[in-house]
């Protein structure tokens, strides 16, 4: 007999959660999601980052403190695993004024204590050395070189991939309404697409978590959203070869200036407290941006025109009651397990909530998990034509003429990149097609043009592949439509 | 030399990078003058962005009718064909190097592989992209609706999908009216066209659109926010005063489903910055002597990637004066001038292309005004020349011709626009 789990929410947290126990042949894994693809909530948006776990105080947020560390290591390993993107170029928190090497002080001293390897104070001198264009208005800094950036939701999908290929069974567009307990044992939970039965249900709804708490009778904490906003600039636009923070203050690690994986200058976030129930506002906003912009040109004085700008766009974090993570086994309610208000640093402390999650069901819910004999921990990631030299391009070529012609002219994505983009949506369970899945998988449309030349045709390939009329393609799920019909509908007085 | 051992190679004389009317007339005059010639486009077919221009007002100048989008660029690709002239379609190029005067490589990717081409001389004429929302400061939910009027434009007019019904667009230029009226005819209901200056930024005739349809125009305002769920419902607008400043307070919503962006164009130069091209910030384009040569000896540049041009006419003319120049600089080895006259802006003139003159041959200058002004003369007073306009606007391109006697014995020009 297999025991029945159900993680709602195919976020970073959900899906690192899936891959690790995708291992254990005893368990019957399912991975809910209310979205039309994976890591579209809290993961879709934040600032990338594998943080170094030096700034969680182990006394007030032990989970962060604990599992902050343990994912930086987990991800040095599991970026290999999965061919996740991803750069280890360090962090430098500035130091401004003098009084700053007091705060520096104190985050090197927690660091130790978390368990940080090799960070270390540099002087005015070394941080030069190590970030030229840094503002000359810096006096030195801490400098943490365990710290690096992945792509959030390649990072989803390169584990849900992995968890599929392992077992793994995805409900996508399924969305929790309920959650069965009987006896003080969860039964299962029902959904739009119908009744998931399982031993044990794991809460890791992002934004959501309360609310899905709640339907399980356990409401000591809730969720509220914390605005962050971005830029980014395009490709050539100089940025940082490091990461670079501010010194934090006691309100904010402060809006970080760095040069995000594709290349891209990107800064923020800042940070706007929203009430609960606005857990679907991701508006940038004037004056938000501009609280960034002035934040980060005091590290990066020299900011391209506004005319260099390719995108903006906000995040939430999920900030829980209390401020830690909430990872634990309720005992009220059995197999019920909390993965709630996986704020900062949540993305870096996956691999290590996942391992944790792992120890619950066996030490607090005393299942033996017993390994598979054949688990495979490799997951290839897609072809990307710009990554590809020339003559490999052309071995390529040779099997699929679509690897040589380019759709997305800014990032030099082929048409072969978006057909085995579209091949592995349908692979973990998309149903509905969208740009945005598209975009995720093989950044087309994240460049210059912002997708202008390039969107039209991803539209046709994708209502091609998934045999739908072209304006019903969608660029975000249901509801954001692409069109209302063919181009004479409203003349026939129809509209789709 | 060989840096690329591992790839096809091909030679040719000259490749033509862009398949657009500009890079069609390129091709077509460099085949007539006897060059070895290679044209690359990415797209399926030729004809750049014409062949989704369904709307007549091409031609008049280089064709002496008007036709549409789509039979100005079926005639230039006829000519093409005629002459055999050879050409890939579906073709991109990754990359461009200069290695000397004489030796450059292009290296594009296709459905049948990656190339090395080497050829002595390179036209550039990729064109431009258009400016989209977030250039612009536009600020907001990032929903579907919002297109720029070009992918507005390919979606109706090459694939047949109407993007929305209730239509608001952003910028008065010639393509945010065209796109006004190509919106109305299918039935949508265009409730706004927004425009930050005081005037309207297209020609006249693209203008009267908005009579025609009765279609209201906002002077002095811009859309600075976007908000809906899935799809855009609504975009606010405000007003600005002269110095382009938002007016506090005087902020309203229009509820539309679809925004339409269409905020001026960018030359598509980022290649040519790569091998060291210098650009002139007022064009976006390259720096140009009269053959339409950028600073990098033997690469050309015509159309919207020299500069943004109002006719098509003008496009193909480049073309076909880039061509000129390449053949020159092929049989010479190189464009060479006793002196260069550099043309430098006078009053109300925004920008101007090209920026040096040999003096050796007949030229047109091509030049945009910064404000609209009645009554002026067009005047370059280091050789008395004037030229009297009732009306200029910076929608429309300006084109004076220079006679090679009229300019040879000067060290530089000026041009201004004043009151006549």
């Amino acid at each position: 007999m297999k025991t029945k789990v159900a993680i709602i929410g195919a976020g970073i947290s959900g899906a690192s959660i899936a891959r690790v126990l995708s291992k254990y042949e005893n368990l019957e894994v399912h991975l809910i999601e209310k979205a039309p693809d994976v890591g579209w909530g809290v993961s879709k948006a934040n600032t990338a980052l594998i943080h170094g776990g030096y700034d969680d105080d182990p006394e007030k947020y032990p989970m962060r403190a604990k599992l902050c560390i343990r994912g930086n290591r987990l991800w040095h390993q599991w970026v290999k695993e999965l061919e996740i993107p991803h750069v280890w170029n360090g962090a430098l928190i500035v130091a401004l004024k003098e009084e700053d090497f007091d705060e520096l002080e104190k985050l090197l001293e927690r660091g130790r204590q978390n368990g940080v390897p090799e960070m270390r104070l540099v002087d005015r001198e070394e941080v030069f050395h190590l970030e030229p264009n840094l503002t000359r208005e810096a006096i030195g800094a801490l400098w943490v070189p365990i710290v690096g950036q992945i792509g959030p939701i390649p990072a989803v999908i390169a584990l849900v991939e992995n968890a599929v290929a392992n077992g793994v069974k995805t409900h996508l567009e399924t969305e929790v309404r309920e959650i069965k307990v009987e006896n003080g044992e969860v039964k299962g939970v029902e959904t739009n697409n119908g009744f998931i039965e399982a031993d044990i249900v794991i809460n890791a709804a992002g934004l959501y978590a309360d609310r899905i708490a709640r339907m399980a009778g356990i409401d000591y904490f809730e969720i509220h959203p914390r605005k962050g906003e971005y830029w980014i600039f395009d490709d050539d636009v100089p940025g940082p070869k490091r990461v670079l923070f501010p010194t934090p203050t006691p309100i904010s690690k402060g809006i970080v200036v760095t040069t995000e994986i594709s290349g891209h200058l990107m800064i923020g976030p800042n940070a706007q407290d929203l009430p609960p129930e606005e857990k679907e506002n991701l508006a940038t906003t004037k004056e938000g941006l501009e609280q960034v912009w002035e934040g980060a040109k005091k590290l990066w004085p020299q900011l391209p025109p506004r005319s260099k700008v390719i995108r903006t766009f906000a995040g939430l974090r999920p900030e829980p009651t209390g401020g830690d993570f909430i990872i634990k086994a309720e005992e009220e309610v059995w197999g019920f397990i909390n993965v709630a208000g996986i704020r900062s640093p949540g993305l870096t402390s996956a691999p290590a909530i996942a391992h944790e999650v792992a120890g619950i069901i066996e030490n607090s819910l005393g299942i033996e998990l017993k390994e598979k004999e054949k688990w495979n921990p490799y997951r290839k990631e897609i072809t990307h034509f710009f990554m590809m030299r020339p003559e490999q391009a052309n071995e390529a070529v040779k099997k699929n003429p679509a690897y040589g012609k380019i759709v997305c002219r800014c990032n030099n994505v082929s048409e072969g990149d978006i057909l085995e983009a579209i091949e592995r949506m349908k692979f973990i369970g998309v149903k509905t097609p969208s740009v945005d899945s598209v975009k995720f998988r093989t950044k087309a449309t994240t460049g210059t043009c912002q997708g202008s030349f390039c969107r039209p045709k991803i539209i046709q390939l994708l209502a091609r592949e998934y045999g739908v009329e072209p304006w019903k393609v969608t660029l975000k799920g249901k509801g954001s439509e692409i069109g209302i019909g063919d181009v004479k509908a409203l003349l026939r007085g129809e509209e789709a | 030399m060989e840096p690329f051992p591992q790839i096809p190679m091909l030679s040719y004389d000259v490749v033509v990078i862009g398949g657009g009317p500009a890079g069609m007339a390129a091709a077509v005059r460099a085949k007539e003058l006897g060059l070895n010639v290679l044209l690359l486009d990415e797209n399926d077919y030729l004809g750049g962005i014409l062949p989704q221009c369904i709307h007549p007002g091409f031609g008049l100048h280089y064709y002496k009718e008007e036709l549409t989008g789509p039979e100005f660029a079926s005639r230039l690709a006829r000519k093409l064909v005629e002459l055999g002239v050879e050409y890939k379609t579906a073709a991109r190029v990754l990359e461009i190097k200069n290695y000397s005067d004489l030796e450059k490589v292009v290296i594009f990717t296709s459905p049948s592989g990656v190339y090395q081409v080497w050829a002595k001389a390179i036209i550039y004429a990729a064109g431009a992209r258009e400016r989209h929302a977030f250039e612009i400061g536009i600020t907001g939910d990032r929903v579907a609706g919002i297109y720029t009027a070009g992918e507005a434009q390919m979606l109706m007019d090459i694939y047949g999908v109407l993007p929305g019904k209730e239509i608001v667009i952003v910028g008065s230029g010639d393509v945010g009216l065209i796109m006004a009226r190509r919106f109305a005819l299918e039935g949508a209901k265009v409730k706004a066209v927004i425009e930050l200056m005081p005037y309207p930024g297209g020609l006249a005739r693209n203008v009267m659109i908005l009579r025609d349809f009765d279609i209201p125009l906002y002077l002095s305002h811009k859309v600075v926010e976007v908000r809906g769920k899935g799809r855009v419902e609504r975009v606010k607008v405000v007003k600005v005063d002269e110095n382009l400043n938002e007016i506090p307070g005087s902020e309203f919503w229009i509820e539309a489903d679809t925004l339409i962006i269409s905020a001026g164009l960018v030359p598509s130069v980022k290649k040519l910055k790569k091998i060291g091209v210098e650009i002139d910030p007022a064009t976006g384009g390259p720096v140009v002597n009269d053959r339409l040569e950028t600073s990098v000896p033997g690469i050309f540049v015509a159309g919207n990637s020299l500069l943004i041009n109002d006719l098509v006419d003008y496009v193909a003319e480049q073309g076909e004066l880039a061509a000129e120049g390449a053949k020159e600089f092929i049989e010479k080895g190189g464009i060479e001038s006793k002196k260069w006259i550099k043309v430098e802006k006078g009053e109300n003139v925004r920008l101007l292309a090209p920026h040096y003159l040999s003096g050796e041959g007949d030229v047109y200058l091509y030049l945009r005004v910064s404000k609209p002004m009645e009554d002026v003369e067009l005047r370059v007073p280091e050789i008395g020349k004037k030229m009297r306009l009732p009306v200029v606007k910076p929608a429309e391109m300006l084109r004076i011709k220079l006679k090679a006697e009229e300019i040879k014995n000067t060290e530089k020009l000026t041009v201004e626009v004043v009151k006549a």
